[in-house]
C-alpha cells in the first residue's frame, strides 16, 4: 500500500536570520516574530498541503497551541530545529514528552546515561 | 463493581457470556497490539534521538555558515541574493502503514539538490554563501529523515496511549462488569428455582393435608 505524491515542497517558519538559510535550499519561507504569525503561517502552510514545516524552537514555543494542533495529523509534520540561537532543548523534549505519553514513564533517559 | 441493570433472565445469561467471551478476545488482542506497538515505538525513539542531536549540530553549523557569510556582505545583498532559491528542495511523501497506524514517509527528490547552480551574481556575494549554501543542502537529507522519524514517533505514541486505555478499560471495567452480572443472574436464577420448589413443595403439602380430611 505504498504510493508516491508528486515532488512537494518544505516549509519553514521562524526568525527572519535562521529561515534565510532554509530559503536557500527552496523552502517556503514565512517569518514570524510572534505567537499570532507563528500560528498564521502554520496554518497558511498546512493549508497550501506542505508535508514537512521546520521551525526554530525560538518560534515554536511562542505557540505551543498551534502545534499540538498539527500533533495528531499524518498529513503534516511539524518540526522544531534549532534557530540561530542554537539549541535549547525544546525539540529533544517533545520526544521525551512523547515517551511519557505512551509508556508512562521516560525510560529512554536513563538508556542514555548509561550509554555515556 | 457495579452490576449491568438487567433483567435476570436465562436468555440475557446467554447474551452477557457472549458478550464476555468477546470482550476476553478483544482485550488480548489489543494487549498484543499494544505490546508490538511500544516494541516499535522504542526503536524509532531511539533512532529519533540520535538523528535530532546529529541535526541539530548540522544545522547548528550551517547556520553559522550563514551568518557567516552575513557579516561580509550587506545585510540587503544576501537578502537579495537568495530572493530567487539556490536549489529547489523538493521531497515526495509517501504511506507506510504500522500496525493500521498511518505514517507518512518523507524522500528527498532526487535531483533536487544534484547540481549546483548560483542564481545569484559573482559581484555582489561571498564565497561563503557559497559554502554555507553547500552545508545546507547536505543536512537537508538528515533533517527530511528526522521529520518522517519525529512524526511517526509522535503518531504512535497517540496510538500507543489510545489502545492503553482501551486495554485498561476492557481489563478493569468491562470484563468485571460482565463477570458480576453473570453471577448476579445465576445466583437469580438458581434462587428463584429453589422458591418455585418449595411452592410446590408446599402446595402438595396442602393437597395431602386436604384429601387426608
Amino acid at each position: 500500500m505504498k504510493h508516491m505524491s508528486n515532488k512537494l515542497r518544505i516549509g519553514v517558519v521562524g526568525e527572519e536570520e535562521a529561515i534565510l538559510a532554509f530559503k536557500a535550499i527552496g523552502a517556503i519561507a514565512f517569518p514570524a516574530e510572534s505567537g499570532e504569525e507563528v500560528t498564521a503561517a502554520l496554518f497558511k502552510l498546512s493549508q497550501d498541503g506542505v508535508p514537512v514545516i521546520f521551525i526554530t524552537e525560538q518560534a515554536a514555543r511562542m505557540a505551543p497551541e498551534a502545534l499540538a494542533r498539527y500533533e495528531t495529523t499524518p498529513d503534516v509534520a511539524v518540526i522544531p530545529v534549532p534557530g540561530t540561537m542554537g539549541t535549547d532543548g525544546y525539540g529533544e523534549a517533545r520526544v521525551h514528552e512523547n515517551v511519557i505519553k505512551a509508556i508512562g514513564a521516560d525510560i529512554v533517559i536513563d538508556q542514555e546515561k548509561r550509554e555515556g | 463493581m457495579a452490576v449491568l441493570h438487567v433483567n435476570p433472565t436465562r436468555m440475557e445469561l446467554t447474551q452477557i457470556k457472549r458478550r464476555l467471551v468477546t470482550a476476553r478476545r478483544g482485550h488480548k488482542l489489543l494487549k498484543d497490539k499494544r505490546d508490538e506497538l511500544v516494541r516499535q515505538f522504542m526503536k524509532l525513539v531511539r533512532e529519533n534521538l540520535r538523528l535530532r542531536k546529529q541535526v541539530e549540530e548540522e544545522l547548528s553549523l550551517a547556520l553559522r555558515d550563514f551568518a557567516l557569510a552575513g557579516a561580509v556582505m550587506e545585510p540587503g545583498a544576501l537578502r537579495q541574493a537568495l530572493l530567487y532559491p539556490a536549489r529547489q528542495a523538493g521531497i515526495k511523501v509517501g504511506r507506510r502503514n504500522i500496525l493500521s497506524v498511518r505514517v507518512p514517509e518523507f524522500t528527498v527528490d532526487e535531483g533536487s539538490l544534484g547540481e549546483a547552480v548560483l542564481p545569484y551574481g559573482m559581484a555582489e556575494t561571498s564565497a561563503q554563501l557559497d559554502n554555507a549554501i553547500a552545508t545546507m543542502a547536505q543536512a537537508l537529507p538528515h533533517l527530511i529523515a528526522l521529520a518522517e522519524k519525529e512524526k511517526t514517533v509522535s503518531l504512535l505514541a497517540d496510538e500507543i496511549q489510545k489502545t492503553r486505555r482501551r486495554v485498561n478499560a476492557l481489563e478493569y471495567v468491562m470484563i468485571p462488569q460482565f463477570e458480576e452480572t453473570i453471577r448476579y443472574i445465576t445466583m437469580k436464577l438458581e434462587e428463584n428455582e429453589r422458591s418455585a420448589l418449595i411452592r410446590l413443595m408446599k402446595v402438595k403439602e396442602m393437597i395431602a393435608e386436604r384429601t387426608a380430611q
